[in-house]
């Protein structure tokens, strides 16, 4: 808990001051009834118009006294509930930012969102709430309760009955309609769910004429949500009408309670409608302090989820040091193995290969056989956890973590673009890149055609996730993210799949041009796009099964020879490769 | 497709809150009255118990101000006996013996035995006090009262309960309606609409926006119709006790009005600002965080922080301003009903001494000037909440606007035992005015022949599935299976004539069974069974925990992309259709799960006339025809030898493909 409120420290003063304030406005706020009561018991009761004037004046000033003790607290009370959470947001940000792979697989990308967005908003609103509402609450359910005590004590054994009798009934209520809720929300994930899937299926169900299915399932969701939400609404109903009613009978029987006791002369009348207000004013709070006691769990729930992000250190140490390159260009394996924290099996074992400048190299495989894992060792999103990798001749650990992805021109699998424009995505390679630059590695990707045709051209809008482009667009435009950088070494994870053959076989013959001096490393499923490697991996379950050339694997490797077959014929496996 | 996909429109901002504001506030919000218009009898039953329950719980301050009346008066009149007493013991005993017998305070006061200046000060209520007994409280009146006013309450809250509950039961009817009406327009509505906008879009006014309109059913209409009456009541009330306190306490709302509209107005421009920048700020967490790794790759964490940062203080600024002024809002409120309330006090006061009105009246009107302001703070926030759910309406009224399907036709021709035989004669076809994508196409397809649709990624692959399954209209020309066009035809019945495996698989929640049987509801478990097994899927879907009784889960999350392609070819199989339509795997699968995959299609193939979007090789030279696609057009057809004759469009393709010039 410790880690998330800590954010507050820098506002301890102000916070302190809210307090103050927020109990000055407590305490006038109680005191106006208690002005009122004088000025009908001295003013009116005692006949004096000077009376009047006198405590008359007295709640004026204490009004101004209110506001501005009001004012005031809600401004520090906004100030600083929004400072922490720019303080906490920051912070949450630049250490999500350090994560490694292993922490966002942990944690999971979207919680990891959730936790930055929702969890922070919820905090913060905890912090307003807390200096607004749970300070107040609790300060106005005291006072009331020593004010209505020294206006008189026997009237006040009330409080004995009817605030449990209102703890009671806010209890059970909420007992009743907690498990309503729960499954008003099982029916609302129900229905989306149906929903979706009409919607993602819409050409399905149609070419299967399953309208008719469809629809009595949805009619059953819908049916199903309108009876779980129309019985939670009403016992949802009885709630306030329960609790006004032990409200206006508390005063009720105040007034019947306080005749006798103003009969006896041990009260006054003024005290009496005094102390109904006081009364009140303890019912309610009572209730603004049951409803903290609700959301309090719920903000609880963020703050954990938050701290946990804070408990979490990368696994990656970067030591920031600037090595001199040996061997540029150079990549080397030895005896590096991988595997997961909490797994005992090897996702990669013993991996030994070395690959040279220049030169390019392909590695091929079943799905989940540990290609792109091998590529993210490279560029250090996963440590090894046995042997080590050299780049330029360096072990990777080496060297600062800047230093060696300088080095690398990465194109993911999925081909992530950010919200801007064309323009801003191909220069997130290279910041100060100039106009031709751009062009030049528009043309190589073979995204020239497309931005061309576009409006806007290279200032033509990215949306969110690119998802105004088409797949093979946007990996053309990730490609060109790569080259701008005229990396060192390009690393391409599987990056060709939504092209289509002809775009695929021009983009390689242009990189092969440009890229003549750079070293490349291929992850593939089409072995037409792997054939002319200088060096092919075939990569089964972690482990190199062999490597060497196309024709040589093709010779010497039957599960190789088998994949390839798969795809192409023996004629054109034969005419191929190098 | 893949070509309207690309700038999807979006259905109009999406904030939340006070952001979300209505195109046309008036129309929309008609509209959605008249869908409570067919509950008339309760929406009456609803206002009829608001103004009574109103009435009642603004009576009934006023009557329990009867009861301290009445005792405050019995305490005044308790003194001035005793005040009396001490007088009339100091008078000579020949005076005291000409007082009569029933005589009152005023008796005393008219023979001058109480001196003028005390009599002035003596509360008119005490001047009828009798002198020979002692005055007491009167209790038998004040209980009658007291229980008068429990009666009030209690029935003021049954009312409040009536109210609430008619309520929920209207607007749960109105929002199972609105979802009902919802589901049966999107069955209408043609593919045109589920391409254009995205299901995520769609999905939002379906659920969230039902959701607002239902939720502020339920509560802004009878908070604010209370507050209305509540102001109207309390008015009343108020001014049948004073005239001049009524005028003082009125000016309390114009006066909160300006400041509240003044605070409103300016908190709404932060709060607004306040969104946007949160939005914003939210996309670029879900945006760095998913982009994670090629942030990292290309060492911009330190930019993107600083970035991150400065939209933070963006929000920080409005954010702070927003929740100062609005928290600002009820402190004012309060301040001003407080300063009207001295006032009233005052003015009280003079009424009281003045002997025009009494206490109880005065206590009574001070409980209404503390209900009189709270309204008006309500209503502001209530108004928001009406705004936000007129937008959601709208967005809804959107969807069930949209054009619909033409019906079919209704003396439609039924085929039986349909051959296979396809012909386009003519047709014509564009996805939008400005660009026509078909035009004059021809083409026979005899029954058991396999005709692949070859061509880059964008091309339009999909468009001749979208035609033949009439999923779109075609504009002109025809289609026929076995001579009759399928504009004759149901498009229930059309569709009936195809079985589609496309690479989008679709499975929904539920178990493999009931997938499988999805596509033949009246199918026997050995059916089902033999097509798992023609399909390859027989295998693992045995391996699974609880074999064909397996759940998936929404997405079919739970078992893999090969896996989900077998299950939708063994439902393609079972559905047993004269007609395919095939979509081969590409890069999603691996080989050898791919070589499964196309060994089940092929089976699927044997005897079926058979459309194939293809990239495989092998089918593609097998195929009887080739239809070559390029930007949406069909630029090319014919089978292997001959396409590769012509060296055009599809000789480009094959060579890219299947062949490397370079070196």
């Amino acid at each position: 808990m410790k880690k998330v409120f800590s954010y507050l420290k820098p506002y301890t003063f102000l916070i302190i001051l809210c307090v103050l304030l927020t109990f000055g406005q407590a305490m006038l706020d109680l005191y106006l009834p208690d002005l009122m009561s004088d000025i009908i018991n001295y003013g009116i009761v005692g006949q004096s118009i000077d009376e009047v004037y006198k405590y008359g004046g007295y709640m004026m000033l204490a009004t101004v006294g209110f506001i501005i003790c009001a004012a005031l607290a809600t401004f520090i009370a906004a100030r600083v509930s929004s400072g922490f959470g720019r303080r906490l947001r920051n912070a949450i940000y630049s250490k999500v930012s350090k994560f490694s792979l292993a922490e966002y697989n942990k944690l999971s990308t979207s919680s990891l969102i959730t936790r930055t967005t929702n969890d922070v908003t919820q905090v913060q609103q905890l912090s307003l709430m807390s200096m607004r509402m749970m300070i107040r609450a609790p300060l106005m359910c005291i006072g009331s309760m020593i004010m209505a005590l020294s206006k008189n004590k026997e009237l006040s054994i009330l409080f004995v009955v009817v605030i449990p009798l209102l703890l009671l009934s806010i209890t059970l209520f909420i007992k009743k309609i907690v498990p309503l809720f729960t499954s008003l929300q099982k029916c609302t994930d129900k229905i989306n769910q149906v929903i979706r899937e009409k919607l993602t299926g819409v050409r399905v169900i149609r070419a299967f004429g399953t309208q008719k299915y469809e629809a009595e399932r949805y009619d059953k969701a819908n049916k199903d949500i309108y009876e779980v939400s129309i019985s939670a609404a009403y016992k949802m109903s009885i709630l306030s009408p329960i609790i006004m009613m032990i409200i206006n009978i508390s005063s009720i029987v105040i007034v019947w309670a306080g005749a006798h006791l103003i009969d006896a002369g041990s009260m006054q009348i003024g005290d009496m409608l005094a102390f109904i207000q006081y009364a009140i004013q303890v019912l309610f709070s009572i209730l603004g302090v049951a409803m903290i006691f609700m959301i309090i769990p719920r903000a609880m729930v963020s703050v954990k989820r938050i701290n946990e992000v804070f408990e979490t250190e990368s696994t990656i140490k970067d030591n920031e040091k600037i090595v001199e390159i040996t061997n540029p260009g150079e990549i080397e394996f030895i005896n590096a193995s991988f595997k997961y924290q909490d797994s005992d099996i090897d996702v990669l074992s013993d991996m030994n290969f070395k690959i040279s400048k220049g030169e390019t190299i392909a590695i091929i495989g079943a799905t989940g056989c540990g290609k792109s894992t091998l590529l993210n060792l490279i560029m250090r999103f996963f440590d090894v956890t046995k042997g080590e990798i050299k780049v330029g001749g360096v072990n990777i650990k080496n060297m600062s973590l800047k230093q060696l992805r300088d080095m690398i021109g990465y194109v993911p699998q999925k081909a992530v673009l950010f919200s801007g424009t064309i323009e801003s995505n191909i220069k997130y390679g290279k910041q100060d890149a100039t106009y031709e630059e751009m062009v030049e590695a528009a043309k190589i990707s073979q995204s020239f055609d497309f931005i061309d045709a576009l409006d806007d051209k290279f200032l033509a809008p990215v949306a969110q996730g690119g998802t105004n482009f088409s797949g093979g667009q946007k990996q053309r435009l990730s490609i060109a993210r790569a080259i701008i950088k005229k990396p060192q070494i390009y690393i391409f994870d599987d990056s060709f799949s939504a092209l289509d053959y002809e775009t695929d076989k021009k983009l390689r013959e242009a990189l092969n041009k440009n890229m003549k001096d750079a070293t490349v490393i291929i992850v593939a499923q089409r072995v037409s796009t792997v054939l002319n490697a200088d060096k092919i991996l075939f990569i089964d379950d972690g482990k190199i099964i062999a490597q060497g050339t196309h024709e040589e694997l093709y010779n010497s490797c039957e599960e190789y020879r088998n994949v390839v077959l798969s795809q192409i014929t023996e004629e054109e496996a034969m005419q191929n490769g190098k | 497709m893949e070509n309207n996909r690309k700038n999807k429109p979006h259905f109009g901002p999406r904030g939340m809150g006070v952001a979300d504001k209505p195109k046309d506030f008036s129309k929309t919000l008609k509209r959605l009255i008249k869908y409570i218009g067919g509950y008339n009898k309760s929406i009456i039953v609803v206002v009829v118990v608001l103004i009574i329950s109103t009435i009642l719980s603004v009576r009934s301050p006023k009557i329990l101000g009867l009861a301290t009346t009445e005792l405050g008066n019995n305490v005044i009149q308790k003194m001035t006996y005793t005040q009396v007493q001490n007088i009339l013991n100091e008078l000579p005993q020949s005076i005291k013996s000409n007082i009569p017998k029933d005589a009152t305070v005023n008796t005393l006061i008219e023979m001058k035995i109480v001196p003028d200046d005390v009599a002035a000060n003596l509360p008119e209520a005490s001047k009828s006090v009798s002198l020979s007994e002692e005055p007491k409280i009167n209790f038998s009146y004040i209980g009658r009262i007291l229980l008068i006013v429990l009666g009030l309450y209690f029935l003021s809250a049954i009312f409040n309960y009536i109210c609430s509950r008619t309520m929920a039961y209207v607007s749960q009817k109105v929002t199972y309606n609105l979802r009902q009406e919802i589901d049966r327009k999107l069955g209408k509505l043609p593919l045109r609409f589920f391409d254009k906008y995205t299901h995520g879009e769609i999905l939002s006014r379906v659920t969230n926006d039902v959701d607002t309109v239902s939720s502020t059913l339920q509560q802004a209409i009878v908070q604010i119709l209370q507050s209305l009456f509540s102001v109207i009541g309390i008015l009343i009330m108020m001014l049948s006790i004073s005239l001049s306190m009524s005028g003082a306490a009125v000016l309390i709302i114009p006066t909160s009005l300006i400041f509240v509209a003044t605070v409103i107005k300016v908190s709404q421009k932060h709060f607004i600002k306040q969104q946007v920048v949160l939005g914003e700020l939210n996309g670029k967490v879900e945006e760095t965080y998913s982009g994670n790794l090629v942030i990292s790759a290309f060492n911009m964490q330190e930019a993107e922080i600083s970035d991150f940062e400065d939209t933070n203080k963006e929000l920080y600024k409005s954010g702070w301003k927003s929740q100062f002024l609005s928290g600002l809002m009820m402190p004012i409120i309060d301040g001003i009903s407080n300063f009207g309330y001295v006032f009233i006090c005052i003015i009280g006061a003079k009424l009281a001494i003045e002997g025009r009105m009494d206490i109880g009246n005065i206590q009574a009107f001070m409980q209404y000037t503390g209900q009189f302001t709270r309204p008006i703070g309500q209503s502001a926030n209530m108004l928001n909440l009406i705004q936000g759910a007129v937008a959601a309406a709208e967005r809804i009224f959107e969807i069930l606007d949209e054009k619909e399907e033409e019906p079919d036709k209704k003396n439609a021709k039924k085929l039986k035992n349909i051959k296979g035989n396809v012909v386009c004669e003519n047709v014509e076809f564009s996805y939008d005015e400005k660009q026509e994508l078909i035009k004059d196409f021809n083409l026979n397809v005899k029954a058991g022949d396999t005709i692949a649709i070859v061509g880059p990624t964008g091309a339009g692959k999909t468009t001749i599935v979208n035609l033949l399954m009439r999923f779109y209209e075609i504009n002109g020309g025809k289609i026929t299976i076995d001579g009759v066009s399928t504009k004759d035809m149901t498009r229930d019945d059309v569709r009936a004539a195809f079985s589609m495996v496309l690479q989008d698989t679709w499975l929904f929640k539920g178990s493999i069974k009931d997938n499988l049987k999805y596509s033949k509801m009246d199918a026997t478990d050995e059916e089902m069974y033999n097509a798992a097994k023609l399909a390859h899927a027989d295998r693992f879907i045995k391996a699974l925990p609880g074999g064909y009784n397996f759940e998936l889960n929404e997405d079919a999350s739970n078992i893999s992309q090969g896996e989900k392609q077998l299950l939708t070819i063994a439902r393609a199989i079972l559905a047993d259709s004269p007609i395919l339509i095939l979509d081969e795997a590409t890069s999603n699968v691996d080989t050898r799960t791919e070589e499964i995959i196309q060994e089940a299609m092929n089976k699927l193939m044997q005897g079926r006339t058979s459309f194939v979007i293809a990239h495989r090789l092998s089918t593609i030279k097998n195929a009887d025809t080739i239809l070559v696609m390029e930007h949406g057009r069909i630029v090319e057809r014919g089978n292997h030898n001959e396409l590769l004759a012509k060296n055009g469009a599809y000789a480009r393709l094959y060579n890219s493909q299947f062949s490397d010039e370079e070196e």
